[in-house]
């Protein structure tokens, strides 16, 4: 940490990233499930690790907690290189996919275990906060066996967040939730997050998810980071074809990528901009909108999402398809 | 409801033909007076369980609980590790599984032989040390309760590994991962984590190893030379040299009586736990 003196005020100044990975590489079996990530995750971030299954995620995730060790490059947890401490010696906490509660503790015993293990002071009332913090004070002499999927998460929460760690890893935690109970749990996630400040390291592979929490989205694919950047980087500027891809439906029309809500369609040919003949092959009504699918003159197919009107496109009839200039996605 | 009294029809004879009739057939010698060569005749009498309130037969009970005890607290100990070894070994994990059940190939007696030969004063173990000039006098490491203790141990090692292996193979690697986040010790981490989640196998383990070490009668037969007296022994006497059938029937039944009320004891804790 810098600190700089201004006005006679100490103001801490965290430019120093909380969490650092330079370099590293996981190599298993001859196979680099890793390969050379670089990234930092600045203090108080909600950083999301986006990406397909086997694109490595996990695997970050599992050498960051310290399950496994790279093979080559540095992590750095406050600036300190932790490569060789174990797991018991990071301060990091995990919120594992399948939670792994531990049965035969009560919700009590599972939050406070790892104070336990540390010896901390005011075991019980760090116990009281942190299960007011996810909503779960009354339950604490029950077994996880006797909670729903929601609740056993949010006691997976509250057991790492008690330990007050640097950074928290959460590993895809809302997959096994049921759809409903996922979209809501995005939204109590990221408050919980903005509450306590505690940085948030999210590895998923819901883009959707990603986008809707984060505040920085690093996408993997294939072992390496695609991109970094801002959710609202990746979706409008993504850096390649594989995050344009994989952040939403691309249209490739002429060499470049348009997302179908940037497809504009019009009967009229309009004035400037670029623009094709199109015949309509298909509309489907999605509730929020109208998905029309479309023939180019080129003979490309293309997708666009409009608003729904009375005068619906129906098959067959000869439109124009427009779009504007700036929401061309261009790749080298 | 027809199917299901077909299917359990085996089971239905073989246990009343194995188990209830022959436990109702002690129940009954058990009441009667021994006839002159074996064998019981009338008239019923309540004798053979007086008999049992002698010190003497209380003491070979109370040794034989003690004796079994410390063989399944024998057992737990180096069974623990064992089990944990194979459950989280990489590769040959069927392999050890194998080596851990091969001495069932051969007979228990043979087995039990071996071992006399092993130990006896002029047995590999004696003859071996002093060899290598370690001990002058051969050492006595027959016939004493050390010695029954071993045989207990190693006739009935393999019967607490297989249900520690089964329970500690099915913990949740991801446990012990999450002890470790959160700050546990790998000593700490077996202590409240993989201890008490195997527990049901340790329950089951000690219960397998405990019931016939109590009514072992061939190891301390053999491996105690007739010094180190269990109950077993006594009941084999009585039908065997005593040619006392019904006071070697109460025997049995007093014998049942305890296991039975230890392992209800056991049980009853599992049942608690459950809730």
């Amino acid at each position: 940490m810098t600190k700089k003196r201004i006005f006679g005020e100490d103001i801490i100044i965290a430019l120093e990233p909380i969490l650092e990975l330079r370099e590293v590489t996981r190599q298993h079996g001859g196979r680099r499930i890793v390969d050379r990530i670089s990234f930092s995750v600045p203090r108080g971030a909600f950083y999301s690790l986006l990406g397909p299954s086997g694109c490595g995620k996990t695997t970050t995730l599992r050498l960051i907690a310290g399950f496994d060790a790279p093979s080559a490059g540095e992590i750095l947890l406050s600036g300190v290189r932790v490569n060789e401490r174990k797991p018991y010696e990071r301060n990091v906490s995990t919120v594992f996919q399948s939670y792994a509660l531990f049965p035969h503790l009560t919700v009590q015993g599972n939050v406070e275990f790892g104070l336990r293990r540390i010896s901390s002071p005011d075991i019980g009332r760090k116990v009281k906060e942190a299960l007011a913090l996810v909503e779960l004070t009354g339950k604490e002499a029950r077994y996880p066996a006797q909670l729903s999927g929601g609740e056993r998460q949010r006691v997976a929460l509250a057991r790492s967040l008690v330990m007050d760690p640097d950074v928290l890893l959460l590993d895809e935690p809302l997959s096994a939730l049921d759809p409903k109970l996922r979209k809501q749990m995005r939204v109590e996630l990221k408050a919980l997050q903005s509450r306590v400040g505690t940085t948030f390291l999210f590895v998923t592979h819901d883009q959707e998810e990603a986008l809707s929490m984060s505040d920085s989205i690093a996408v993997m694919n294939g072992g390496r980071i695609e991109q970094i950047g801002s959710p609202e980087t990746v979706y409008l500027r993504p850096a390649t074809r594989f995050v344009a891809g994989f952040m939403g439906a691309v249209n490739w029309i002429r060499g470049v990528g348009l997302r179908p809500e940037s497809l504009r369609l019009a009967r009229l040919a309009p004035n400037g901009g670029p623009c094709c003949a199109a015949t309509v092959t298909r509309s489907v009504f999605l509730g929020n909108c109208l998905q029309v699918h479309v023939r180019l003159e080129s003979g490309e197919e293309a997708v666009a999402e409009v608003e729904r009107s009375s005068d619906a496109f129906q098959a067959g009839e000869s439109i124009h398809a427009f779009w504007k200039g700036a929401d061309e996605m261009v790749f080298p | 409801m027809k199917l299901r009294f077909w299917f359990l029809l085996p089971a239905r004879i073989w246990l009343t033909m194995l188990l209830a009739v022959p436990l109702g057939i002690i129940c009954v010698y058990s009441l009667l007076t021994r006839g002159a060569y074996g064998g019981v005749s009338l008239p019923w009498t309540a004798e053979n369980f007086t008999r049992l309130a002698d010190p003497l037969y209380g003491a070979i009970l109370l040794r034989s609980l003690w004796m079994a005890a410390a063989a399944t607290a024998l057992c737990l100990l180096m069974g623990f590790p064992l089990a944990l070894f194979i459950a989280r070994a990489r590769k040959w994990r069927g392999l050890y599984l194998f080596l851990v059940i091969l001495p069932f190939w051969t007979s228990f007696l043979v087995r039990t032989y071996a071992w006399m030969f092993l130990l006896r004063d002029t047995g590999l173990v004696n003859a071996a040390l002093q060899a290598a000039g370690i001990i002058r006098e051969p050492l006595t490491l027959l016939y004493n309760n050390g010695a029954v203790l071993l045989g207990l141990v190693y006739g009935y090692l393999p019967f607490m590994v297989l249900p520690l292996y089964s329970t500690l193979e099915r913990q949740d690697p991801a446990l012990l991962e999450a002890a470790a986040d959160l700050g546990a010790k790998p000593l700490a981490a077996l202590f409240r984590v993989v201890i008490p989640l195997a527990a049901p196998g340790i329950r089951a383990g000690s219960i397998l190893v405990f019931i016939p070490c109590v009514g072992a009668f061939l190891t301390p037969d053999l491996l105690g030379g007739g010094k180190t007296v269990m109950i077993g022994n006594l009941v084999q006497n009585q039908f065997t040299t005593a040619r006392d059938w019904p006071f070697g029937s109460s025997v049995s039944l007093a014998l049942m009586t305890v296991v039975v009320a230890l392992v209800v004891l056991f049980l009853r804790r599992d049942a608690e736990e459950a809730l």
